[in-house]
């Protein structure tokens, strides 16, 4: 009981609903727990109810029905180790009779329940030859029966590390083939972390919010910039973030861009209340009264409506407008209710996105990335590093032709990074078989003023930056 | 400004980078009354520095002008005094990813070197974790804990001038993450093992050969650690040029009517690149 007690202080618990991802060798998936349901996970049916209130990490044999028995610890090398080995393989000959236990006897001796670790002993019992193989040749069998009838399964808690990992294993083409080093390079190019206001924009599924969001810890704030219908997060949800991360996370849709940018952002007529409301939170932030934050805000709403309404005729038009189309019909109501709460979290994005001072700029599409870059950079305060991924490199070497003739940013860079892995055995140590062909490419840099900005700096205009300072340099 | 927190004017006290273009430039601190020396002539920190917005351009006394940035673990890296060999970006952003850390994470670390790695894993786990970080040559566990000072990040990092094969890392079942970087990483395993929570986390060890991995893989996995994966990361940056080929004249043509050249933007490869750094050795400690 006590020890129990300590277990329960010290380590995370599995609880109902919590979003957890199985792993089994080198294969991912993301589920949430949820009572009595079946999950399907590499060909095998299984219920996960046993696992909650274990500790986080824990490793189950999956049993009879699908029911999940936690490992106990055992001690190491449980599987009888046969001192006995062969030299080479001169004498070996494949008749396909060296296995005495037949598909039938096998088939039994899982009917009998028996656990996946004792068939394999059944297994090298009744193997003629598994003595006069090597050493390393019987290392290499055990390995092999046991990924095929030892059924386990570790339950733990997801990350960034693991989500990417098991995208990019699962379903590359979700996530545009970021691969999980790439994604660790944008992380860190960056320079994202606690506090930081960063721009997103990304078709990875959620995946690359969700990894930054994760690097902010709840603190600062990101803005989403969503394509068409609205934002995709699929692989964010599967992070399990507290609420309050929630809180931090706004979303803007991209086709309203450039009208925020030209200052034309103007709402129908039915949302004319909430677009008067920006503009006075506009107006408060341009004669630098106190900010009011935005929970203040959010308060404040009614109030200000309320306020509005009666020094604006054109609003009050508006209102009854809607009031007459609206007023029966409760679907339409509720309707309403939504648009309006997504109007007024789409106010707070345009409200911070308006400040020009985010802190960093994070792009991984399957759009063309130039146009995109070009118009968020605007966003971003000076000295804030920007990084912009896509699976291929032409449209990167677009994007810093065009970031050049811009100018405004300075140290550019196209990369891209190889992740070799190797197999450490004692005497087999190798770079594995197989790898990862590609992981996409980044081009990264940090902003600095615009020249147009500062124009009694500059003595020569019209050419862009890099260039100048390449002549600069020349001159030197 | 700090290394974990961005402010929006440079003040006194404040380290900056002076950029002065691509592969040249420089930290400094920057204080009232002093000055520095560029290749474009004189910054005067009192009027040309100080009260300016970061990523501001600062004419210098001859007329040129550079870049004053921000400072981030990223560019420290590229322009700290060397006391030993670094860990460069392009390994530190594997070791943060794949040690899982994030706001809150207790690390710790050996040694500390000349403390690249220590920026950007303060920066990473700011403003609630801390770095327990262990370097066994006094001086530089003296220069390093400078350093934090001056960059205003000692709060969120203790430095211990011990040897963590004989001694560990001095704290005990409290971290989430345990990075490695000494020439025997093997004998520091059992001190890793017992430093990480009782709930499990993770472990990096980074070697430049091949029989120090074997060794620290044998260690770990006789210490009961799992998801043991050695890998490598290597870096590819490209030119972006503008390529011309010539047309050749196969002498079908009338004269005259063919381009001459074809021109086309590409992504160029270095001459040379860094082929090797170091090997990555990951590994979880279970719970059982």
């Amino acid at each position: 009981m006590e020890q129990e007690k300590v277990v329960n202080n010290s380590q995370p618990v599995i609880k109902e609903l919590d979003y957890v991802v199985l792993k089994r060798e080198d294969i991912y998936k993301a589920v949430q727990i949820q009572p009595k349901r079946k999950i399907i996970f590499e060909k095998q049916w299984l219920f996960l109810d046993n696992a909650v209130g274990q500790p986080y990490g824990t490793t189950f044999d999956v049993i009879a029905g699908g029911v999940l028995q936690a490992q106990k610890p055992r001690p190491a090398g449980s599987l009888q180790e046969s001192k006995e080995a062969g030299v080479d393989n001169r004498n070996i000959v494949d008749d396909g009779r060296s296995q005495k236990l037949t598909r039938d006897d096998i088939e039994t001796l899982k009917e009998q329940g028996l656990k996946g670790q004792d068939i394999v002993q059944q297994l090298i019992d009744n193997s003629t030859t598994f003595r006069d193989k090597t050493e390393f040749a019987q290392e290499k069998y055990i390995k092999k029966k046991k990924k095929k009838y030892e059924n386990i399964v570790t339950i733990v808690k997801p990350s960034g590390r693991v989500l990417a990992q098991m995208y990019h294993g699962r379903e590359p083409g979700k996530i545009c083939h970021l691969r999980y080093d790439t994604l660790g390079q944008m992380l860190t190019l960056g320079n994202i972390h606690a506090g930081n206001k960063v721009i997103v924009f990304e078709t990875c599924a959620g995946l690359v919010l969700g990894a930054v969001m994760e690097r902010l810890g709840g603190y600062g704030s990101v803005i989403q910039m969503c394509p068409g219908g609205g934002p995709v997060r699929a692989a964010t949800d599967s992070f399990g973030f507290p609420e309050h991360f929630y809180e931090m996370l706004h979303e803007f849709p991209l086709s309203k861009v450039n009208s925020l940018l030209d200052g034309s952002l103007v709402y129908s007529v039915e949302e004319k209340s909430e677009a008067e409301q920006t503009n006075t939170l506009e107006d408060c932030m341009q004669t630098k009264e106190e900010i009011p934050d935005q929970c203040d805000l959010v308060n404040e709403r009614n109030d200000q409506d309320e306020e509005l309404m009666e020094t604006s005729s054109r609003e009050e038009q508006g209102k009854q407008n809607k009031g007459s189309s609206n007023i029966q019909d409760i679907k339409v109501q509720d309707k309403r209710v939504k648009q309006e709460e997504k109007q007024r979290k789409e106010k707070i994005a345009a409200a911070l996105l308006r400040e020009k001072n985010a802190d960093g700029l994070v792009i991984a599409s399957r759009f063309q990335p130039s146009p995109v870059v070009l118009s968020l950079l605007k966003f971003v305060a000076p000295s804030r590093p920007f990084v912009i991924y896509s699976q291929h490199k032409e449209p990167l070497i677009e994007c810093y032709t065009k970031l050049r003739e811009r100018g405004g940013v300075i140290s550019l860079r196209l990369s891209e990074t190889w992740l070799r892995q190797y197999q450490v055995l004692p005497n087999r140590t190798h770079p594995k078989l197989l790898m990862s062909g590609g992981g996409g490419y980044i081009l990264s840099g940090i902003t600095v003023e615009m020249d147009a900005e500062k124009p009694s700096e500059t003595e020569k205009t019209g050419e862009p930056a890099g260039k100048r300072l390449k002549i600069q340099h020349a001159q030197d | 400004m700090s290394f974990v927190e961005y402010g929006e004017y440079i003040q006194e006290g404040d380290i900056s980078i002076v950029f002065l273009g691509h592969e040249s430039m420089f930290p400094i601190k920057v204080q009232h009354g002093a000055q520095t020396q560029t290749r474009y002539g004189v910054i005067r920190h009192s009027t040309d520095l100080i009260g300016k917005k970061y990523g501001s351009k600062v004419t210098c006394s001859k007329g040129g002008w550079v870049y004053i940035l921000h400072p981030t673990p990223e560019l420290w890296t590229v322009n700290l005094p060397h006391r030993t060999q670094i860990l460069y970006s392009t390994d530190i952003s594997m070791i943060l990813m794949m040690l899982e850390l994030k706001p809150g994470s207790i690390v710790c670390e050996s040694g500390t070197g000349s403390g690249s790695l220590s920026h950007s894993i303060i920066r990473t786990i700011a403003p609630t974790g801390h770095l327990y970080t262990v370097e066994f040559h006094q001086q530089r566990a003296e220069k390093a804990t400078e350093e934090f000072i001056a960059h205003r990040v000692a709060h969120l990092v203790t430095v211990k001038n011990q040897d963590v094969c004989k001694d560990g890392f001095g704290v005990v079942g409290v971290a989430d993450a345990v990075f490695l970087d000494i020439p025997s990483p093997w004998e520091a395993i059992v001190h890793a093992k017992a430093a990480i929570k009782q709930g499990g986390g993770r472990l990096c060890s980074f070697s430049p050969c091949i029989e120090q991995v074997q060794r620290t893989c044998l260690a770990l996995s006789e210490c009961g650690f799992e998801e043991i994966s050695t890998m490598e990361v290597l870096l590819r940056v490209y030119d972006v040029r503008t390529v011309s080929l010539p047309v050749p004249d196969l002498g079908s043509e009338p004269p005259g009517s063919q381009q001459a050249t074809v021109t086309y933007k590409s992504a160029v490869t270095p001459k040379e690149m860094a082929g090797h750094t170091g090997y990555l050795t990951f590994a979880t400690k279970s719970l059982l």
